[in-house]
């Protein structure tokens, strides 16, 4: 099934792999260097009157990663990869289910540790260790395979650059909380004096102008965009995929039908986005980084964007495979890998499995309305549900959460009513996600007469 | 004498185009920012939070940056390149084999891949400042309606390669507005729409034959999709990003209370 040569795949990517090595410990030693010359190298640990500082431990680091280097250049990639037992086990352990929770985990450890995980020391020690992951798996050929091919390098990149990004906004933020508990004010009200734009922002520009065309011709020389073969409208290609930036919807279509993955949830998502500034009432936060003042605002955005889209594209993109079955980061996309699909409605749950009957349905010859009745007695459990989660939870939040009363009495009846619904909106995919892994729940409603399955 | 750059500054022609010495000194740095038509886009002055790159990530202007990168590159590939079925893929495939400059197509490519990204962390910043707080709201609507315009560019400019990869993404994309609740004909509620028992949705009148141009992607999808990647959505976006900017001015600054 593999059809390539595992000593010969080796050789191809020993250069790369060597030449990924060398650059993580040029960067670390340049980590070294900034903290030694800046004098911020401070002392870690002593062995035998031998002084050990943060620069120091950084130059240990790149002189294995330099090591390591040398071995991938030598020929000898292949002694560099996880063993083939952890890759097995890893593959085995991934799923949807562990994925997306797991994800979730990781992320509510991070942001409830966040005040020991900003730190540069720490920040620096995950990015390395991420790297040296990449750089282990890289001798895979599966993983290597998925994720450089040139159209999902930038996912790759995006990857690096949110983390990078949400640790540098957590870290000020966590400074500015610490400023504000002290009854400072925020870094960003130290800079308030004015400066000309000509030359301090004009200049910035033009700078910034030029290192990005020089990336975007290095890129473009590096890799070459893709192009497969010319379009045929009767071969399809398995798996069929959207552009990369929609495979989190394309990922919805797991739990979802087309008319609610593909129209209304994305509908409610730019929806959503614009109502930010309408319901977001709290004042504080605005024009500094900070999470304490704004914890609701801040976990939910954070939840929708970082696990509802970003960790979706992820695996839409390196973990979904022919027939969109989920394959491990070291599995073989195999077109043949066949997984039980024995989904549930919620009407057959009701009326077949709990009370023992069979669906009620119309008798033959029964006009339009009468079937649409009927049909909606075979649904009515499904219904009840949507209806009730709907019409009666955003009261019941009133009634029974004070945090939830709070915002009720600040925000008045139309923008609660929008941020609650849109609340249960966004809720909507992890419930249905919960329900396919739990029960193996399909639809709640199901009306396939009319395309309206939910 | 006086030095070639004298002679230079002080010709008639040099004059009539900036209409001030050298920005050298206080007076003349502002009078740069308010006479050059480009730049008065910017303040004269401005808080120097509002430039710390630790602050400001610099995403918003980069992402306007890689526009610029797109419909100049874009431009010189329209020259080059006839979306029609004959021609299409043979013309990619020259830009790639043949044609000199044919790194354009990569340079594109690759911009609008960072272009997306720039977006969505341009967007990550303003939230995470709390920049879209009042008397910014309407600027952040302004923001998503970009944001999806930047996605709409992409995706139209997906299909113009036309190879397998191109056709097969915007099938799997466009299959969705099969699904439009009423307005598709597979959707919820279109089978209600009948008159004298002729449905009025099928898949030659719904909404993703009017996305599609037919009832799956071909020739007409190619046209559609270049007029609306070439023209209407670049022409939409660059007045959306006009007012965006514009209404940053009016609203005192990227962030902070007014």
């Amino acid at each position: 099934m593999h059809g390539h040569n595992t000593a010969e795949f080796l050789q191809g990517v020993a250069g790369f792999i060597g030449c990924y090595y060398l650059a993580i410990a040029a960067m670390n030693a340049t980590a070294a260097l900034f903290l030694w010359q800046t004098g911020r190298a401070r002392s870690y640990f002593k062995i035998s009157g031998l002084t050990f500082t943060t620069a120091h431990i950084w130059l240990i680091v790149s002189l294995a990663f330099t090591m390591m280097g040398g071995i991938a250049l030598g020929g000898m990639a292949g002694i560099l990869s996880l063993p083939s037992g952890l890759r097995a086990t890893f593959d085995l352990l991934m799923g949807p289910m562990t994925y997306t929770l797991g994800s979730l985990v990781i992320l509510s450890i991070l942001y409830l540790g966040r005040n020991f995980f900003v730190k540069p020391m720490v920040a620096w020690s995950g990015l390395n260790l991420s790297l040296l992951f990449m750089g282990l798996s890289l001798t895979d050929y599966d993983f290597a395979q998925i994720v450089t091919k040139p159209d999902n390098v930038p996912i790759v990149a995006m990857v690096y650059l949110l983390g990078y990004f949400t640790w540098l906004s957590a870290y000020r933020a966590v400074q500015n909380d610490t400023r504000i508990a002290n009854g400072e004010g925020p870094l960003e009200s130290l800079d308030d004096e004015k400066v000309l734009v000509w030359p301090d922002l004009v200049y910035t520009e033009l700078i910034c102008m030029i290192a990005l065309t020089v990336i975007l011709i290095v890129w473009a020389v590096a890799l070459q965009a893709p192009l497969e073969e010319p379009a045929s409208a009767v071969k399809t290609p398995n798996p069929s995929k959207a552009p990369w930036y929609f495979l989190g919807l394309q990922e919805m279509l797991v739990y979802y039908d087309p008319w609610m993955a593909g129209v209304v949830l994305p509908s409610m998502v730019v929806f959503g986005l614009m109502a930010i500034p309408y319901i977001d009432f709290n004042k504080d936060g605005n024009g500094y980084y900070t999470i304490n003042e704004r914890k609701f605002a801040y976990i939910t955005f954070q939840f929708g964007f970082l696990v509802l889209w970003v960790t979706l594209i992820v695996m839409g993109t390196f973990l979904r495979g022919p027939n969109w079955n989920f394959f491990g980061f070291y599995e073989t996309w195999d077109a043949h890998k066949v997984e039980a699909l024995n989904n549930v409605d919620l009407s057959e749950y009701f009326w077949i499995r709990t009370l023992g009957v069979g669906r009620p349905g119309a008798p033959d010859g029964a006009g339009m309305l009468e079937s649409i009745g009927w049909i909606l007695v075979r649904e009515a459990p499904g219904i009840i549900c949507v209806v009730g989660y709907f019409a009666f939870l955003p009261p019941a939040m009133v009634l029974y959460s004070k945090f939830f009363r709070k915002l009720f009495v600040r925000m008045g009846f139309l923008r609660f009513m929008v941020l609650s619904n849109l609340i249960l909106m966004m809720a909507l995919l992890p419930i249905k996600m919960l329900a396919r892994w739990s029960v193996n729940m399909k639809y709640f409603i199901s009306i396939p007469e009319y395309f309206l399955n939910f | 004498m006086p030095s070639i750059d004298q002679i230079i500054r002080d010709s008639q022609i040099w004059k009539s185009i900036f209409r001030h010495p050298a920005p050298v000194d206080r007076r003349n740095r502002v009078v740069v920012m308010l006479t050059n038509f480009f730049l008065h886009l910017h303040p004269v002055s401005i808080k120097k939070q509002g430039i710390a790159l630790s602050f400001t990530w610099c995403m918003g202007g980069i992402t306007f940056f890689l526009f610029l990168v797109e419909t100049v590159t874009g431009v010189l590939l329209m020259f080059y390149y006839r979306p029609t079925l004959e021609w299409a893929y043979a013309d990619i495939t020259a830009l790639r084999d043949v044609a000199s400059l044919g790194i354009l197509r990569e340079v594109h490519r690759w911009a609008a891949h960072a272009m997306v990204i720039t977006v969505w962390l341009h967007m990550y910043r303003v939230f995470l400042t709390g920049s879209y707080k009042p008397p910014r709201e309407f600027n952040w609507v302004i923001g998503v309606i970009l944001l999806l315009l930047t996605l709409l560019l992409s995706f139209t400019g997906y299909l113009l390669p036309w190879d397998q990869l191109a056709i097969w993404a915007i099938t799997v994309g466009s299959n969705m507005a099969r699904a439009t609740p009423i307005l598709g004909h597979e959707g919820p509620g279109a089978a209600l729409l009948t008159l004298d028992g002729i449905d009025m949705i099928t898949n030659a009148s719904d909404a993703r034959f009017g996305l599609l141009g037919a009832r799956f992607v071909g020739e007409e999808t190619l046209n559609r999709f270049y007029v609306l990647h070439c023209i209407a959505i670049p022409l939409g976006a660059a007045l959306l990003m006009a007012i965006h900017f514009w209404r940053i001015r009016k609203d005192g600054g990227i962030s902070g209370p007014l």
